[in-house]
């Protein structure tokens, strides 16, 4: 006897995230739309260290030492690893307000600036908040309906609201921000030495081979070699400047953005509300510090939809777009807490099915959402 | 589970959403996590200014705690960055365990103190970690007369209760 089984696609949130991100194994990778450069990165870490393994490590592990291929390969699974981390973690991107909570924001904005005639433009919405006694502005982002926290700032390539934003990095294929810094420069970190270790070994091994058959036949023997030299002469000067550049900022907690824009530099500007005053307190709580987890909730079940549309293009960014409100479902046990106190208050009419308004198709759903948690 | 089911869509039909507020993070304090404490007008006559306030306050510590900066954080970030973040497959991060107590602290809050005010909480995470979402209740059979013009068309998306009486 056959058994007919009927599998119900879950639509996971996702799918229907605004922003110009790319999702991969279903939800778990995040990435920005762009992934050229990022194949660019891994094609070229890739390449090399493996003309490195397969060439001089081969040599310099007999001649000198064994444990030349293994810092190596040490040192390059820890910065494909960082690389992976940052490439395809949510760097602490803000989720949009949802319509209620935008339409509540509107309000209290309008109550202190008043209602904006028809046809003008209406003013940049700035709060001020005082950090740590200076002056702070929050500015509100009209994308993504909210006030943006301090040092968040808007990627106008991937379209959202990231905390601690540092940049965009086209060779990680992602923005940086406060979830994936500490990835980002222990991979910018773990690279310049791995491309220091491997142009060094490559100098070495040219050397010690040249005493024996001459330079033009070691080269003719291993052409990767001068490859090789020429990768990690370039990537040295760009990455381990970058490396500099990103300890100067770990050691005063700032961020590229803030760097850039001249935030905390100048004598008409605030000092820098943020640092500790202490270089290491500043590394250890960039490097080191708590991880907050990421609060997009990727793999969260949408409630069905009525028929399978698919999710609209990113250049509609009205909030009539966004998932529905009803997110928070209450549990059996809060919703009947709530029921006794609205029934005591009133005596409960006996209603009758016209008054009753249709059940939604949402609703089910939910409760079977639920009852998978 | 098919009765439970049933009586969920039961009792909701009977509960009608009239309005929600947002309590705004307070960045006084830098970037860590802190909601205001300031009691909103709405909840006026709904519920003690002492309780609410002491629920922002705990959970306020709560988040206090997770975001702590000391010796066993650093330990958690050292060991990690030694493992190459791998760790983090099968260990839970300090944050997400005090975000699960958060999670269970609100739901008992709601349980004991808000829904027999007709009132709610949304856990803040829901909503990206920016607010704290309350939901005022109403009863569907008042809500004709009680709703106020601020329970706007955009709350009619939530538990369809709304949509009977908001939309007019």
């Amino acid at each position: 006897m056959s058994v007919m089984v009927v599998r119900k696609k879950v639509t996971r949130k996702w799918e229907k995230l605004p922003g110009r991100n790319t999702f991969c194994c279903d939800g778990r990778v995040m990435m920005a739309r762009q992934k050229g450069i990022f194949y660019l990165t891994l094609f070229l870490i890739l390449g090399t260290c493996t003309l490195f393994f397969a060439f001089e490590c081969r040599y310099l592990a007999v001649q000198l030492s064994p444990a030349i291929p293994v810092f190596a390969a040490m040192l390059f699974l820890f910065s494909m690893a960082t690389l992976l981390r940052t490439s395809f973690s949510d760097p602490g991107v803000i989720p949009r307000a949802l319509p209620d909570e935008a339409a509540f924001i509107e309000m209290e904005i309008e109550a202190t600036n008043g209602a904006v005639p028809q046809g003008q433009r209406p003013p940049p919405r700035i709060k001020n908040f005082q950090i740590n006694n200076q002056i702070v502005k929050l500015k509100y982002c009209y994308t993504c309906k909210i006030f943006r926290p301090p040092r968040a700032s808007h990627c106008s390539i991937c379209d959202n609201c990231v905390e601690r934003f540092d940049h965009h990095c086209p060779w990680v294929g992602n923005c940086v921000g406060k979830r994936n810094y500490r990835y980002f420069y222990l991979f910018i970190l773990s690279l310049s030495l791995l491309t220091i270790y491997v142009f060094a070994f490559n100098i070495v091994y040219v050397a010690l081979k040249s005493l024996k058959i001459g330079f033009l036949e070691t080269l003719k023997e291993t052409p990767g070699t001068v490859l090789e030299v020429l990768i990690c002469f370039f990537t040295l000067w760009s990455v381990v400047g970058l490396t500099g550049f990103h300890t100067f900022l770990v050691a005063l907690n700032q961020t590229t953005n803030e760097d850039i824009k001249g935030s905390w530099t100048g004598k008409n500007r605030v000092q820098n509300p943020y640092s500790h005053g202490n270089i290491v307190k500043n590394c250890c709580e960039v490097l080191c510090g708590p991880l907050p987890p990421s609060v997009l909730d990727r793999r969260g079940i949408l409630p069905l939809e009525e028929s399978g549309s698919r999710p609209p293009s990113t250049q509609e960014t009205s909030s009539s777009l966004l998932p529905q409100s009803p997110v928070s479902v209450p549990d059996f046990k809060t919703l009947r807490a709530l029921t006794e106190h609205l029934s005591s208050n009133e005596m409960p009419e006996d209603s009758t099915p016209e008054e009753m308004p249709p059940p939604e198709p949402p609703e089910p759903p939910q409760e079977v959402a639920e009852a998978d948690k | 589970m098919a009765t439970e089911v049933h009586n969920l869509q039961e009792l909701r039909r009977s509960a009608s959403l009239a309005t929600k507020i947002f309590i705004q993070r307070d960045y006084s304090d830098g970037t860590i996590c802190q909601f205001q404490t300031k009691f909103p007008p709405e909840l006026d006559g709904r519920i003690e200014r002492q309780l609410f306030e002491e629920t922002v306050k705990t959970l306020n510590g709560f988040y206090a705690e997770a975001e702590k900066i000391g010796g066993s954080s650093y330990l958690e970030g050292c060991l990690a960055c030694a493992t190459a973040y791998f760790i983090f497959l099968c260990m839970e991060t300090h944050y997400e365990k005090v975000l699960k107590k958060i999670t269970r602290y609100i739901q008992e809050q709601n349980e004991k103190i808000f829904a027999p005010r007709g009132l709610l909480l949304t856990d803040p995470v829901e909503r990206g970690m920016r607010v704290i979402e309350v939901s005022i209740y109403e009863d569907r059979c008042s809500s004709g007369s009680s709703s106020s013009g601020s329970s706007s068309s955009a709350s009619g998306s939530s538990s369809g209760g709304g949509g009977g009486a908001g939309s007019r």
